[in-house]
């Protein structure tokens, strides 16, 4: 089997590894993380086809010949993506364990609802666990960027 | 002072200064400007000066550097370690203020046992109070010796000169010269005294390395990985506590790559995957034997029953047993607390690695030379052979203190030859770390006919001493901590048991309010002499609206206020109990916070709120379940900690005192946000709940006793 991960083709040699172990372990891909296992904290999220899943409890069968794009493959030519950006100017973190899982989570919210309000925002981003608590700030930063960009 | 605690896991400091200063030294190879920050004023007077650098002797006893190097490099060296509190750029912004740089210029080289001076570890708050003015003071100790090397090279008097962005100007020639170039062929020490330092500017400068952290560039110990590095997975008794009565390793051959370990009480497998070690540790056959012990509900009166030592008296003053016939009014009560987890979201992680000269570990943990002396003790190694690297972590609440991840990687990489990564389940996190104590605590307190506080009995079991004493003017009282045995791994949480007496002392302010007819704040501010206290509460309950509205059938609001390790908190809250759940929700928090000097608005406030959410966790739902020491419900979808969900509507003021002394803000956020929630529901449903959690499942199903 194959996948694409932030844009190049790989090929798995284990396909009974789950989506994190590949990535992180045969990749080298460490921004995606883990939290729980169990897909309750969406630390380990990636965006497949666009879409947040939880990489933890995905086996890599279920991916394959898809795109995947990690915390690694957001940035482009230097230049921070919306979201990533949105987080700094936000302050949006205290450890930062849980920021790429949320990044990507936001990434996957506002690609389904340009415009989403605070109901919404909260319930597409409840299965990310923020320990620290930068929740307030984590709305902060997706207001800033549903609302037409930080110089709105 | 901070008040003595004993679930800080404070270890003696030995100090082994001699070598490693050597080593630390050969890192200032190329001169410039090192100062030293020493302990304490007492041991530089001492005078005694064991190494020296470049022929000038040394004081014995250094807790800190910085260096500026003759490329104008400015690099501060603190044992101290960022596990999210963002004490990495609250230093920097100490050293660069003082110092004249920006703070992009200043490299905090932070936990590492080889290139930083020996450090208790980070907790208790005191990286603020402490470490921050004395890093300030270095930075103002080199800027001084900047001005007076720039005044030797140009024959002028260094008063006449300033400092300013990373150059010291002559303004009456035009004259500049950049730091790089005036420590360029020098080597100079200095060591810091009673230098004047400048209060914190209170500027919300960015986390330092937030850039890497939203690209997933930063490699938190659980990231780390070494060239031809196994993973290592631990055969996990069924409870802590359990003893490894047999094992039979004869099914489990070394099959996949992995190397089964079996060393005393310890068994473990590495392998090319942490997965293949798993298999392999599946196939051993082993068998425990758990000792017997309390549940979670049996636990309070077991703590009741089963004393460690005799009580230890917090306070005791007037004459409580004569007081209680002069009283107006009494009122009893029997609080308990729930053991809980910190839940840091990255669990225990280390990567070990063997090399001739020692061991290396990379790990997450608040006290990297603890965990340096704790490998040294494992492996009977001379500790100067042990380095200890601690990445900034994904936080800790107080859950990092102990290294024993970093043991289990390096006995299986003792065994292998092979660096091993350990990273603990979520599952061994919450059965193997330690948790916050539970406590049993029995209260009783009086008014006399003014309203005002008459006397208080307050014991505390197992739970800890932490903020026993209270700010409300009481003439008898009579506070004590019963330490007892616990049946689960206890240890340090962010603000200690000040959350637990917090939590019984303002709801049983309120019941005593309640008692003789007083309203929450008029009753708090007839007895609170503390200003600082009354000054958060003041401000809480200004911007919160406190008495506007009236709480009634199924909405409440509830106030609490406090103070621990220098700084003051008070809330006010308002909750709503849905019809049809019961559940509790909290729909708004007003939070009043002052620590003196504010150093960092910005990150002030995200350490406010997020120990307030945090808070409503170990305030409603938050409690270990367990049987004997075994848990049952170790893992996320078993215990629930705050999610978006929970988030109620923040307001935080933070009372900024510029004319005193920073104190820490890490944890004292946290102590009155569950009582201020008791106090809302005791308002909506006319329930005193005395236990946390407050309502697992909405207040009917809370656990009550009256
Ligand atoms: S690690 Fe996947 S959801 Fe927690
Ligand atoms: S910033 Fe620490 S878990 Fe979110």
């Amino acid at each position: 089997m194959k996948l694409r991960v932030n844009g190049k083709e790989v090929t798995p040699h284990d396909p009974d590894q789950s989506l994190l172990e590949f990535l992180r372990d045969d990749l080298g891909l460490t921004g995606t993380k883990y939290g729980c296992g169990e897909g309750q904290c969406g630390a380990c999220t990636v965006l497949v086809q666009g879409s947040a899943l939880r990489s933890c409890i995905t086996p890599l069968s279920a991916v394959a010949d898809r795109e995947i794009t990690t915390i690694e493959g957001l940035e482009t030519d230097g230049k921070l993506h919306p979201v990533q950006q949105a987080f700094l100017d936000a302050g949006a973190m205290q450890c930062g364990y849980c920021t790429a899982g949320m990044i990507l989570s936001c990434v996957s919210l506002l690609a389904r609802h340009p415009h989403p309000d605070e109901a919404e925002a909260r319930r597409a981003l409840n299965g990310n666990i923020c320990r620290c608590g930068t929740y307030p700030r984590i709305l902060q930063a997706l207001r800033s960027l549903s609302t037409g960009g930080r110089h709105a | 002072m901070p008040e003595r605690e004993r679930y800080e896991l404070l270890e003696k400091p030995s100090y082994h200064f001699e070598t490693e200063r050597r080593d630390v030294l050969k890192l200032f190879a190329g001169g410039g400007l090192l100062v030293l920050i020493p302990h304490s004023a007492a041991a530089q007077e001492s005078g005694r000066a064991r190494g020296a650098w470049r022929g000038e002797p040394l004081p014995d006893d250094v807790e800190a550097w910085l260096h500026i190097g003759p490329d104008g490099r400015v690099t501060a060296f603190t044992g101290k370690v960022e596990v999210g509190q963002n004490s990495r750029t609250a230093l920097t912004q100490a050293v660069a203020e003082e110092l004249r740089v920006a703070a992009g210029q200043v490299e905090m080289v932070m936990g590492d046992t080889a290139r930083t001076p020996f450090d208790m570890g980070t907790f208790g708050s005191r990286t603020t109070p402490t470490m921050a003015p004395r890093m300030r003071a270095a930075g103002v100790a080199a800027r001084q010796a900047l001005l007076e090397l720039a005044a030797q090279k140009w024959g002028v008097k260094p008063e006449t000169l300033e400092a300013a962005d990373g150059c010291v100007r002559d303004p009456k020639s035009g004259r500049s010269a950049s730091y790089g170039e005036l420590t360029h062929g020098q080597a100079i020490t200095r060591t810091i005294g009673k230098e004047q330092i400048s209060r914190p500017r209170g500027e919300s400068v960015a986390k330092i390395n937030a850039r890497d952290i939203v690209t997933g560039a930063h490699r938190y110990p659980s990231d780390i990985t070494r060239p031809g590095m196994l993973h290592g997975k631990v055969l996990r008794p069924p409870a802590w506590d359990a003893d490894l009565a047999s094992v039979d390793l004869s099914a489990a051959p070394e099959t996949g790559g992995a190397t089964i370990v079996h060393d005393g009480k310890f068994v473990g497998a590495a392998a090319p995957s942490a997965r293949a070690a798993a298999r392999a540790l599946a196939r051993v056959k082993a068998n425990w034997s758990t000792p017997a012990g309390p549940s979670n509900s049996e636990v309070f009166d077991y703590f009741k029953h089963n004393p460690t030592g005799p009580a230890e008296d917090a306070v005791r003053a007037g004459d409580v047993a004569s007081a209680w016939g002069q009283a107006a009014h009494t009122v009893e009560g029997r609080y308990t607390v729930a053991y809980i987890a910190h839940v840091p979201l990255e669990p225990r992680a280390a990567v070990a690695e063997w090399t001739r000269d020692g061991l290396t570990v990379w790990t997450g943990t608040q006290r990297p030379f603890g965990v340096r002396e704790e490998l040294a003790e494992a492996f009977g190694l001379d500790i100067k052979k042990v380095h200890v690297l601690m990445p900034d972590c994904g936080s800790g609440y107080g859950g990092k203190h102990t290294g024993e991840c970093a043991i289990e990687a390096a006995r299986l990489a003792k065994a292998t030859n092979r660096p091993v990564k350990v990273v603990w389940s979520r599952e061994e996190e919450f059965r193997f770390a330690y948790l916050r104590p539970a406590g049993l605590i029995e209260v009783r307190g009086a008014t006399a006919g003014s309203g005002k506080l008459l006397a208080w009995e307050f014991h505390n079991y197992n739970s800890g001493p932490s903020g026993l004493a209270t700010p409300y003017d009481i003439p008898h009282q009579l506070i004590a901590f019963h330490p007892t045995r616990s049946p689960l791994r206890q240890g340090s949480y962010r603000g200690l048991a000040a959350t637990a007496n917090h939590f019984v002392r303002e709801s049983h302010i309120d019941d005593l309010a309640a008692a003789s007819g007083s309203g929450p704040l008029e009753f708090r501010l007839a007895n609170l002499k503390e200003p600082r206290v009354r000054a958060v509460l003041e401000a809480a309950t200004g911007r919160f609206g406190w008495g506007r509205e009236k709480s009634g059938a199924g909405r409440g609001f509830g106030l609490a206020c406090g103070m621990e390790k220098g700084s003051f908190v008070a809330n006010c809250v308002e909750i709503e109990i849905e019809e049809a759940s019961q559940r509790v929700r909290v729909r708004r928090v007003s939070t009043a916070f002052e620590c003196g000097a504010i150093v960092n608005p910005d990150h002030l406030k995200n350490q406010v709120e997020g120990a307030v959410l945090m808070g409503i966790g170990g305030a409603l739902f938050e409690a270990i379940e367990f049987e004997g020491s075994r848990i049952t419900n170790p893992a996320l979808s078993r215990y629930r900690v705050p999610r978006f969900s929970d988030l109620p509507e923040l307001a935080t003021v933070l009372v900024n005192r510029r004319d005193l002394d920073s104190a820490g803000a890490g944890e004292t956020p946290i102590v009155t946000i569950a009582p201020a929630i008791r106090n809302a529901i005791l308002a909506a449903t006319g329930k005193a709940l005395r236990s946390l959690p407050l309502a697992p499942s909405g207040p009917a199903g809370a656990n009550k006793s009256a």
